[in-house]
């Protein structure tokens, strides 16, 4: 009950913002419907709707790593989580109170996303659904980056780290825009040594029901979503106890 | 009956002792002021009482319960209104009053009663649908302190409560604190030295961590041989100097 009061009020921080609804969510929108229309007049196998759309899904939850590291970072600049952490809150309800109202959002999104996505041509198919599902722990996995670095960072520094940094080497390294196999290399190896084109062809695989094909790609996000998330709670607590 | 008492309470931040071996007692129901310049001990006192930050050594007793061992027994029975406004600025002056009743795990009736009562004795309810980062500085004070009082605490801690606002809101926030008197146990920090005086029952002036003098505000101006509090402020801290 304590946890869910605290929770709340971090989702209605989040959504009364009007700068994180443009972005959130029309933001993937305009990208799906530019890139359509590129397809539509020069047809790239990368931008067909069905492999799009995975891509501009994942590519949109790296905004919630910018909601979720400003929330925190904001928090911990103001007093209000000073005088929160002087009520019986305990260090999960915080945890917890900053991770699980932005789930819900980050399902939304790609939900959202998806309709777009069948507007513009996907095949309507339970797998819609299951890739719904599956941005779970990619989700988790954005959101943990942000308490994170809402944990060790102040709000300014988050703004220029998760909203320009991260953004941009989620969406290079994903192979959303670009196929990695043209760069080749380096910059492949570092792209698949991280964790967002896994999350990029784990959605995709899930989308085209060849379910198979979500291995390997699963066992890198939930390593990856598992290691950050322990990191963000390990760093959440460490300036809890400076503060 | 004794609602705080510290006992050779310490805290040290590697070579800087910010509070050192504080003894000192505090009625229930008594509205104690502690007073000193910048860097005195205050707020890290503050900060130890309301189990913010743990003491190097000693202990201090809250309703009788330890900070170092019952912390979040001690949590249950104090509030804090902190120096800057602590507020949920996209939050509604009614969410945010919820958001501390809730936090408290007050049932729902619980805390609409509560919400109500609270609204009610600080004159929110024109205010109650604005979202409180739009209020103006005194407004956000005085729901500061609603948010800190919606949880029935038996210790309030006020820490620069007036600081930055006008005279009208000061005294409006005065006379709210006035209130409080009797009811609830209330730890003042203050630099206005006409607002200790107005408001407390006892002062405790405290310099580079020690407690210099305890008393009220009328023992320490006849100690300090004038009949002025800030005067009487000064020269007990200066004299300490020579």
């Amino acid at each position: 009950m304590k946890m869910l009061t605290f929770s709340a009020r971090n989702a209605k921080e989040i959504l009364r913002d009007p700068l994180n609804l443009l972005f959130g969510l029309g933001f993937p929108i305009v990208l799906i419907l530019l890139l359509t229309a590129i397809q539509a007049n020069v047809p790239v196998e990368l931008f067909e709707i069905s492999r799009l759309a995975p891509g501009v899904v994942v590519f949109g939850l790296s905004f919630m790593t910018l909601f979720s590291a400003t929330l925190v970072a904001k928090d911990r600049g103001s007093s209000l989580l000073q005088r929160l952490y002087t009520t019986p809150l305990s260090p999960k309800d915080f945890i917890l109170g900053y991770i699980l109202p932005i789930l819900p959002i980050c399902i939304a999104q790609t939900i959202i996303c998806y309709i777009a996505a069948v507007i513009l041509g996907l095949e309507i198919t339970v797998n819609i659904l299951l890739s719904a599902v599956s941005v779970i722990p990619v989700a988790l996995l954005y959101i943990s980056i942000g308490l994170l670095c809402g944990s060790v960072l102040t709000d300014k520094q988050v703004g220029g780290i998760c909203g320009a940094l991260l953004t941009n080497l989620s969406a290079w390294l994903s192979g959303t825009w670009f196929d990695l196999e043209l760069v080749g290399g380096v910059f492949k190896d570092i792209a698949y040594a991280l964790p967002f084109v896994h999350a990029v062809e784990m959605e995709r695989a899930v989308l085209s029901g060849n379910y198979a094909d979500i291995f390997p790609h699963i066992w890198w996000v939930l390593g990856y979503a598992a290691v950050i998330t322990a990191g963000a709670v390990f760093a959440f607590l460490g300036q809890m106890k400076r503060q | 009956m004794e609602a705080i008492k510290t006992v050779e309470i310490t805290k040290k931040y590697k070579d800087v002792t910010a509070v050192d071996g504080l003894n000192l007692t505090v009625e229930k129901g008594e509205l104690f002021s502690l007073l000193g310049v910048n860097g005195a001990g205050k707020t890290t006192t503050i900060k130890m009482l309301s189990c913010l930050t743990a003491p190097t050594s000693g202990d201090a007793f809250l309703g009788g319960k330890s900070i170092v061992k019952e912390s979040r027994a001690v949590k249950e029975i104090i509030a804090v209104s902190p120096q800057e406004t602590a507020v949920a600025p996209n939050l509604t002056v009614k969410e945010n009053l919820e958001l501390m009743a809730g936090v408290h795990g007050f049932p729902k009736d619980k805390a609409k009663e509560r919400v109500a009562a609270l609204t009610e004795q600080f004159g929110l309810g024109e205010i109650a649908g604005k979202k409180a980062g739009k209020l103006s500085g005194g407004w956000q004070r005085r729901l500061s302190i609603a948010m800190a009082l919606i949880s029935e605490p038996e210790i309030l801690f006020l820490d620069e409560p007036t600081l930055g606002l006008d005279v009208l809101a000061r005294s409006e926030l005065w006379d709210i604190v006035r209130e409080l008197k009797g009811r609830i146990t209330v730890i003042l920090t203050t630099h206005y030295m006409e607002e200790a005086e107005a408001l407390s029952d006892r002062v405790a002036i405290m310099k580079s961590g020690k407690l210099m003098l305890v008393g009220t505000v009328e023992e320490i101006k006849e100690k300090a041989g004038t009949d002025k509090f800030d005067e009487a402020f000064v020269r007990i801290v200066k004299e300490d100097r020579k």
